[in-house]
């Protein structure tokens, strides 16, 4: 059996009497792409915000690689290969696109307590900086002000910059949202590329790309998994039809 | 990015600085000297300040207090009979940096709103220590027996050879300051002030950086303290009032954050024109007031803001 690289067990969140996550269990296995699918408001951005490290847990475990990372922060996960996207677009605004991916190449490639030199001409930073942009497709915007591309290209750059941190896993929330039919062409294409490459946890409410694109599907419902398997397994679970896809049983 | 933003104006303001005591050697003006050598102190710690506060997005209501740290280091020295230069610096350099990461460690913990409360909080508290310390005047400051020396000599008694310490401190400031802001670590602070929340997703702890630049401008707001003293050759707790850090916001906020040749105009255009302004009626801040609401409300991005606008 394989092991997984990330195993989460019976986590929990709850804000007073309001439960969020309620003892999600689940794990995703190396090179496989897990989606987590669920109506508004069952928890999903709040789920991934736990895995990611930027909400803590009430109880519960997130193992990564075996380690217990539960209580360590974003950016020790991170460092570790557990990358997250947002959902909302965050790219620094200011900065080149290349100095967008850079930045996140720098995090993990020496000392960011250097007080003296350009760091934009470091080759070792804008290197594999243009490289993770010519695979997310933005080779040629390197040079343009992230705050001027397209929603569809600041999406691609919010990829790059997860992708620069040498991820083992990504956590990629809802990396479809808002974007146009064609631009959303675009990021499923390049979610293909991805795939297999890095283990993926998808949250997606895009119902057509998660079949597409998931190897397994976990359905959450008020914070609690209902369902999990293959797609055309859980899309044919009765108790999923009933509950996410809003048809009676 | 932000780095070199306008490189002509510093270089034209620091010519103009070098050339300022000939201007007053022909005219015959010792206060010009004087004024000028003031605008520099206050310039070096607006530049300190604008490190945090335009690339930080740290809004420190209590950077005054560093300079109250760094004048009281020669104040306290000197009344005990340290007067040499370099001592005095290494005091006011070791006491802002623990200072600064005191309170930093304290009042990074906050955001917003509470971190200017924290850090005026923090400024007031020193502001009532030195206050307290009869021994060294209290409330009425403290006189010193003469301007620190330099390797033994007094040759800081010159107006003239002070204006050039003062100038050649404001030069190694400023400079190291942009070297910061463009360095690695410069971008790791620009990135946290536009997003702390997706930096720590790329893999940074915000809190490290900040206040490690905290504690930089805590010890290059210190060195403004300690060409203060020496300028008026007395300290007092006045140095470090919170209207104090208010004046320091105002200088940056005037000349433009963000952009660190903005303060050093700031200063210069806040000090000349209440210099000016209080010469015209002692009513002056009536003035003065409305003036600065109009710099806020029609000049966004200060005096260096205007002189982008026209291609400097």
């Amino acid at each position: 059996m394989t092991i997984p690289l990330l195993e989460v067990e019976t986590l929990r969140k709850n804000y007073g009497a309001l439960v969020v996550t309620d003892a999600v269990s689940f794990d995703v296995l190396p090179g496989e792409l897990h989606a987590i699918i669920g109506p508004n408001g069952a928890g999903k951005t709040t789920l991934i915000h736990q895995l990611s490290g930027m909400l803590p847990s009430n109880s519960g475990r997130v193992l990564f690689s075996g380690e217990d990372v539960t209580g360590l922060s974003m950016a020790a996960r991170v460092h570790r290969g557990l990358a997250r996207s947002f959902q909302i677009t965050s790219i620094i605004p200011a900065f080149t696109a290349r100095d967008n991916v850079a930045l996140a190449v720098q995090a993990r490639s020496g000392s960011s307590y250097r007080f003296f030199g350009d760091p934009r001409r470091e080759a070792a930073l804008n290197g594999p900086a243009e490289a993770v942009l010519a695979e997310v497709g933005l080779g040629d915007r390197a040079d343009r002000v992230a705050g001027t591309l397209s929603h569809g290209e600041k999406r691609q750059l919010e990829l790059a910059r997860a992708l620069a941190t040498e991820p083992k896993l990504l956590l990629l929330d809802e990396p479809l949202a808002g974007t146009g039919h064609e631009e959303s062409a675009a990021v499923v294409a390049m979610l293909k590329r991805l795939k297999g490459r890095y283990a993926i946890l998808l949250i997606e409410h895009d119902m057509e790309a998660v079949f597409a694109l998931a190897d397994r599907v976990s359905v959450l419902v008020y914070g609690k998994i209902i369902a999990s398997g293959a797609p055309a397994a859980v899309r044919a679970d009765p108790l999923v039809r009933q509950a996410y896809l809003g048809e009676d049983a | 990015m932000i780095a070199s933003r306008f490189p002509y104006v510093a270089a034209i303001a620091f010519a103009a600085l070098a050339l300022l005591p000939l201007g007053a050697m022909l005219s015959g003006d010792g206060f010009l000297l004087s004024i000028g050598t003031r605008v520099m102190i206050f310039a070096i710690a607006a530049i300190s300040l604008d490190l945090i506060l335009g690339y930080g997005a740290m809004v420190s209501f209590g950077h005054a207090a560093f300079i109250g740290i760094g004048a009281y280091a020669v104040g306290i020295l000197s009344a005990h009979g340290v007067t040499d230069l370099f001592a005095h610096l290494a005091a006011a350099l070791a006491a802002a940096a623990l200072f600064a990461l005191a309170t930093g460690a304290v009042s990074l913990r906050t955001k917003g709103v509470y971190f200017i409360m924290i850090t005026l909080a923090f400024g007031q508290m020193i502001y009532f220590l030195a206050v307290s310390l009869a021994a060294y005047g209290g409330d009425d400051g403290l006189t010193l027996p003469g301007r620190s020396t330099l390797l033994g000599s007094s040759v800081l008694k010159s107006p003239q050879a002070f204006y050039y310490l003062t100038l050649m401190a404001l030069a190694a400031v400023y400079l190291l300051c942009r070297a910061i802001v463009g360095s690695r670590f410069g971008r790791v602070l620009q990135g946290t002030r536009q997003n702390a929340v997706r930096m720590q997703a790329i893999g940074f702890e915000p809190f490290r950086y900040q206040i490690v630049a905290y504690v930089i401008a805590g010890m290059l707001g210190s060195v403004a303290g300690v060409l203060l003293a020496n300028q008026a050759e007395f300290v007092s707790p006045a140095y470090m009032s919170w209207q104090r850090s208010g004046e320091l916001i105002f200088m940056t906020v005037l000349g433009g954050i963000g952009t660190l040749t903005g303060p050093l105009i700031g200063a210069a255009a806040y000090l000349l024109l209440e210099e000016v302004l209080s010469h015209v009626t002692e009513h002056w801040k009536i003035l003065f007031g409305p003036f600065l609401i109009l710099v806020v409300l029609f000049a966004r991005g200060g005096i260096a803001g205007l002189l982008k606008g026209r291609g400097l």
